[in-house]
């Protein structure tokens, strides 16, 4: 790996991914939209069916900050590292907007009911593949602290690999989700493609 | 009364526990015959006047014309509107039908009918008996409302053009104005426009089958589908097509366009029912709008949307899971 941000002992390391002038200007950052959102349901502001309104907003949110996870890694190479030091926190924001998705989801479509859950997650692919995206982001955030990393040692980068796995599912979800302008849902495939084809030895050979 | 009010922006933001009960609601309509007077005295462009129009409407007499359900608030049902040929959030239509004139305007009727022609905005606001009919509305999407409409049967249209014995159909088109309909231009749109619907002819003759000019008492908002639209309260909020100028009596079944989108999600009769899931999401439920994050409003959904007693009989010998 010739990434810049990695080659510092552990030690200084760690402190770089907790610390910096940056921590928490980003923290509020990704933490703006949550805010924004709880006013608006707690002002009664997401219009009539706050239900729908939730769901697309916080799904969205979760894509977003997932784009920006894997943008990070190319940013650093191109002299801009910020994302990356601060990387683990953009992953958490990942999990924390795909999890409240989740928490939407089981509140105002399925009800709480486990029958109907149970119908959900065996008769439709959309709900099927997202949740199977959200249960692989589960350990990613589990294991993010420094003691888990140091303790995994070289699995955990293998294991963070997951979240390759979590962009083509999160993309197949939302193309399935479109009823009949799928322009959001190829924009964020086309997006999330370009950051992974960029991870491909045959591209970034070219690229250096 | 609030309400009297004829200015487009100034319909208050009703809660829905401040509802008018109907004893006012129905004495509501005389307060806006006063008020249609004062209107058309004014001297106001004709835009505006349609903008904000009041109709004289007698409330509907036939079964299952009137539910006693709570109409949604006005601000509801013309604020979270789908119309994708003004966009595809639910939002966008209020934003964006203004930019539609339904002013001229005109319904081509033809087909296997004797006597062909063309309907104007006048014939559609003057021409007929209007009535008021609260239905129950289920958008296939499972939410749903409660809407005063404001219109005449469609059977009364159709009996005007004489539909032969070879007219077994209805086919219905939408207008397609790629310069007022910022919808249709969208390159990523899957759609093929114009917008088409239609009805089998039994069911365009059954007395529920509205045509509809108004809701709330005024002409419809653009975005609710001005100046004419089809409400068929027993089928999904998509069979109710909106801003019509074509009715074509045809002896073949219509293709319809969201059959032609995706025939596997939507078939060509596509009446509300339980029992028969959207292939990506169930139908059992729908959240009666305006809902709440923490109180959902979540009510099962029934079959034919509640208008079994009426319109159960159209559909004797089928197999509705085949003819979903």
């Amino acid at each position: 790996m010739s990434s810049v941000a990695e080659k510092p002992s552990r030690s200084r390391y760690y402190s770089r991914l907790k610390s910096g002038p940056l921590f928490w200007p980003i923290f509020m950052l990704t933490s703006l939209p949550f805010l924004v959102l709880l006013w608006q349901v707690l002002s009664n502001q997401l219009g009539p069916d706050p239900a729908e309104a939730l769901m697309d907003a916080t799904g969205e949110w979760a894509l977003r900050f997932l784009v920006v996870v894997l943008l990070a890694r190319p940013a650093s190479q191109w002299g801009w590292p910020v994302l990356f030091r601060h990387r683990r926190m953009l992953g958490l924001a990942v999990f924390f907007y795909a999890s409240l998705h989740l928490l939407v989801f089981a509140q105002v479509y399925i009800g709480w009911s486990a029958e109907i859950l149970a119908e959900e997650l065996t008769e439709r692919p959309y709900v099927i593949v997202g949740v199977a995206g959200w249960i692989l982001l589960l350990p990613l955030a589990f294991t993010s602290t420094n003691n888990w990393r140091r303790r995994l040692r070289q699995h955990w980068r293998q294991l963070h690999r997951l979240v390759y796995v979590v962009a083509p599912l999160v993309v197949l979800h939302t193309l399935w989700l479109a009823r009949s302008d799928v322009g959001d849902a190829l924009f964020y495939a086309a997006l999330l493609a370009a950051l992974l084809l960029w991870r491909t030895p045959i591209v970034r050979g070219r690229v250096r | 009364m609030l309400r009297m009010k004829s200015d487009k922006n100034s319909w208050p933001k009703i809660p829905s526990s401040e509802i008018t009960p109907e004893s006012l609601w129905l004495k509501r309509r005389e307060l806006i015959a006063l008020a249609v007077g004062g209107v058309v005295g004014s001297g106001l462009s004709t835009a505006a006047q349609s903008a904000s129009r009041a109709l004289v409407a007698q409330p509907g007499t036939c079964s299952g014309c009137v539910t006693d359900e709570t109409p949604t608030p006005y601000e509801a049902a013309s604020q979270y509107n789908n119309f994708y040929e003004f966009g595809t959030d639910k939002g966008d239509p209020a934003k964006y039908a203004s930019a539609l004139t339904t002013d001229p305007w005109s319904v081509e009727v033809s087909g296997h009918v004797a006597k062909p022609g063309t309907l104007h905005l006048e014939d559609l606001l003057g021409g007929f008996d209007l009535e008021e009919r609260i239905y129950r509305f289920r958008c296939v999407e499972a939410w749903s409302m409660v809407v005063p409409w404001v219109g005449f049967p469609l059977a009364d249209l159709l009996r005007r053009f004489e539909p032969t014995s070879d007219a077994k159909y209805v086919a219905f088109k939408t207008a397609y104005r790629r310069s007022e309909m910022r919808g249709t231009r969208s390159f990523t749109s899957i759609i093929d426009w114009p917008y088409r619907e239609g009805l089998r002819m039994d069911e365009a003759m059954h007395p529920l089958t509205l045509m509809t000019v108004g809701m709330y008492g005024k002409v419809l908002p653009n975005q609710s589908g001005a100046p004419l639209r089809l409400i068929v309260p027993w089928k999904y909020g998509f069979k109710s097509i909106k801003s019509i100028v074509s009715i074509e009596l045809v002896d073949k079944q219509p293709r319809t366009s969201w059959q032609e989108l995706a025939p596997q999600e939507y078939g060509f009769y596509s009446n509300v029912n339980p029992e028969v899931d959207h292939p990506r999401w169930s139908q059992r439920f729908e959240r009666r709008l305006p809902s709440s994050v923490f109180n959902p409003n979540r009510i099962a959904t029934q079959k034919f949307n509640g208008y079994e007693a009426q319109v159960a009989g159209l559909y004797k010998g089928m197999d509705l899971s085949k003819f979903y």
